[in-house]
């Protein structure tokens, strides 16, 4: 008996069915670095002011020595009030947008049922349409709606969160686990009942969830939405930048910062023990 | 046999004392917030012809604008690519630094991190402000500022998938001496190259966003002509400028959506 032990041929090639496949990399190649090409030529870096060293000196030095004045001074323009005010605009902005965006959600999450694609359809697009309508031009609506201030922060963060709570809800909607709904189903509930005993129970620890982490990006927002004039602490940021006042810049930013960083942990902290 | 016991609720349970107190201290909170953001359901029906008014005025787009912002519109995205470039390229080795299977010192990964989670706090308008104090208006503050956030953004995207690699292939190099720049080449970036370039497109995609608001602080692009027609209360020229960006966002997360496909 003859065993060959040692290979006689090398292994066919692999064959490509398809000739484009082995240069597609020379074209993806291509395809970036055109797209880069575009994108460095068609910017111009020439409003380079000269006093760019300069001033990024004093903001260097403003932030090393903040206005400590600035924190508290019983005026209720100060640090703390205006960021005690961007987080009522926050927490309030919030709290509306997750009630309305209930039925947003109940609206684009895709169901079971054979009509129900053009309906989630047209929700998916509406929440889309929400999400990229930019936030501060909804402020700028607002304030001429409200009047300058922080309530016109409260409508914007509550209209433009729906975009981003309504898709996060839908999605948690249509990866709920059914067992609950159909429990009640099979012991004759009605819908109503379905709907109160085992939808709303089963989603409520998402929902809450999300919220909060919306509530997260709704402090970041609420900061800034006042260099448009729509309350919080991004008025007198605004201010400070444009009067060069940098060291009230650099407590605010540390103010920012503290703020930021304590919500987000305290968001986390919350978030872990619900679900 | 013993009768089974029945289950006892304690006080607290009784009397849902947890429930309430978070209902109670949510109503408290939402109260105290309406009381100070000067909260007035009324006045904003009474003024509500003046939103109507100004949406009136919104839903007749000056479509000859459109030829005028089609330069700005692609400033918006050069902006967005090259700030997303420049972020991903320093967020690479922070990422590196802050994955915990590949740095095992504790102390230089807690500062790697430390500084991560102080970059992402800071709001992409509130960085655009400064820069445009620093570097003038035009579009060199709205790269700068672009490439700050998405390197919060992206090395935070990146040590997580950093550290969800498996480790077979790592412990192989290490086992046959090899080095560590090595490894990173030939144990983790096939690994992760993927989902890189995956998080690259998402953030671009949010930058895109981002980019078009920007210039409403001087920082470039089609913000400059958003800020201008509000100013001027030309609002069918804001009507067109927000459906022309409407437009660009769309495409360019479906072009980013497809090849993120592609690609996982």
């Amino acid at each position: 008996m003859n065993m060959q032990t040692t290979m006689t041929n090398k292994p066919e090639k692999p064959v490509h069915l398809n000739p484009w496949r082995r240069w597609s990399w020379l074209i993806w190649l291509v395809l970036v670095a055109g797209v880069y090409t575009w994108a460095i030529t068609g910017l111009h870096f020439t409003g380079l002011q000269e006093s760019a060293g300069s001033v990024s000196k004093s903001i260097v030095h403003g932030l090393v020595n903040p206005d400590w004045a600035y924190v508290y001074n019983g005026s209720g323009e100060d640090l703390v009030s205006l960021i005690i005010q961007t987080l009522a605009i926050a927490l309030l902005g919030t709290f509306v947008s997750a009630l309305i965006s209930v039925p947003f959600a109940f609206w684009a999450a895709r169901g079971e049922h054979e009509w129900g694609h053009l309906r989630s359809g047209s929700g998916k697009i509406v929440l889309t349409l929400i999400r990229t309508f930019p936030e501060i031009v909804l402020a700028i609506m607002f304030i001429k709606a409200v009047g300058p201030g922080s309530y016109a922060g409260v409508l914007a963060v509550s209209i433009h969160s729906i975009g981003m709570l309504g898709k996060l809800f839908s999605e948690a909607i249509e990866n709920m686990d059914r067992g609950a709904e159909e429990a009640i189903v099979s012991a004759g509930g009605n819908s109503p009942q379905v709907f109160m005993l085992a939808t709303i129970p089963t989603i409520m620890p998402e929902f809450i969830s999300y919220t909060l982490y919306r509530f997260e990006i709704a402090v970041r927002s609420a900061s800034i939405l006042g260099m448009v004039g729509a309350g919080g602490i991004g008025t007198p940021m605004i201010f400070a930048i444009q009067t060069r006042a940098w060291s009230r810049v650099g407590i605010i930013l540390l103010g920012i910062v503290v703020m930021v960083l304590l919500i987000d942990t305290l968001s986390e902290q919350l978030r872990k023990r619900l679900i | 046999m013993t009768t089974p016991e029945i289950p006892q609720r304690s006080w607290s349970q009784r009397w849902h004392v947890k429930g309430v107190g978070w209902t109670a201290l949510l109503v408290a909170l939402l109260v105290g917030s309406s009381k100070m953001t000067g909260v007035d359901v009324g006045m904003f029906f009474s003024n509500f012809d003046q939103f109507t008014n100004l949406l009136v005025r919104m839903s007749q787009p000056a479509w000859s604008y459109v030829p005028i912002i089609i330069q700005p519109l692609y400033e918006t995205i050069q902006m967005a690519i090259l700030g997303t470039t420049i972020g991903t390229v320093f967020a690479v080795p922070f990422a590196v630094l802050a994955a915990s299977n590949l740095v095992h010192n504790q102390w230089l990964r807690g500062i790697i991190r430390l500084i991560l989670d102080l970059v992402r706090t800071l709001p992409d308008l509130l960085l655009a402000a400064i820069f445009v104090a620093i570097f003038g208006i035009g579009s060199t503050a709205g790269v700068i500022t672009l490439a700050i956030f998405s390197f919060g953004m992206i090395s935070k995207l990146f040590y997580e998938v950093i550290e969800t690699i498996d480790m077979g292939p790592l412990e192989a190099m290490e086992s046959v001496g090899a080095s560590k720049v090595t490894i990173i080449w030939y144990a983790v970036l096939p690994q992760i190259m993927n989902q890189f370039v995956s998080y690259f497109l998402y953030t671009l995609e949010i930058n895109v966003r981002a980019s078009t608001v920007l210039g409403y602080l001087g920082a470039g692009g089609i913000g400059v002509f958003l800020q201008r027609s509000l100013s001027e209360f030309d609002y069918n020229k804001t009507a067109v400028i927000i459906l022309a960006t409407l437009v660009v966002v769309m495409v360019i997360d479906g072009v980013s959506n497809h090849l993120r496909r592609v690609l996982l």
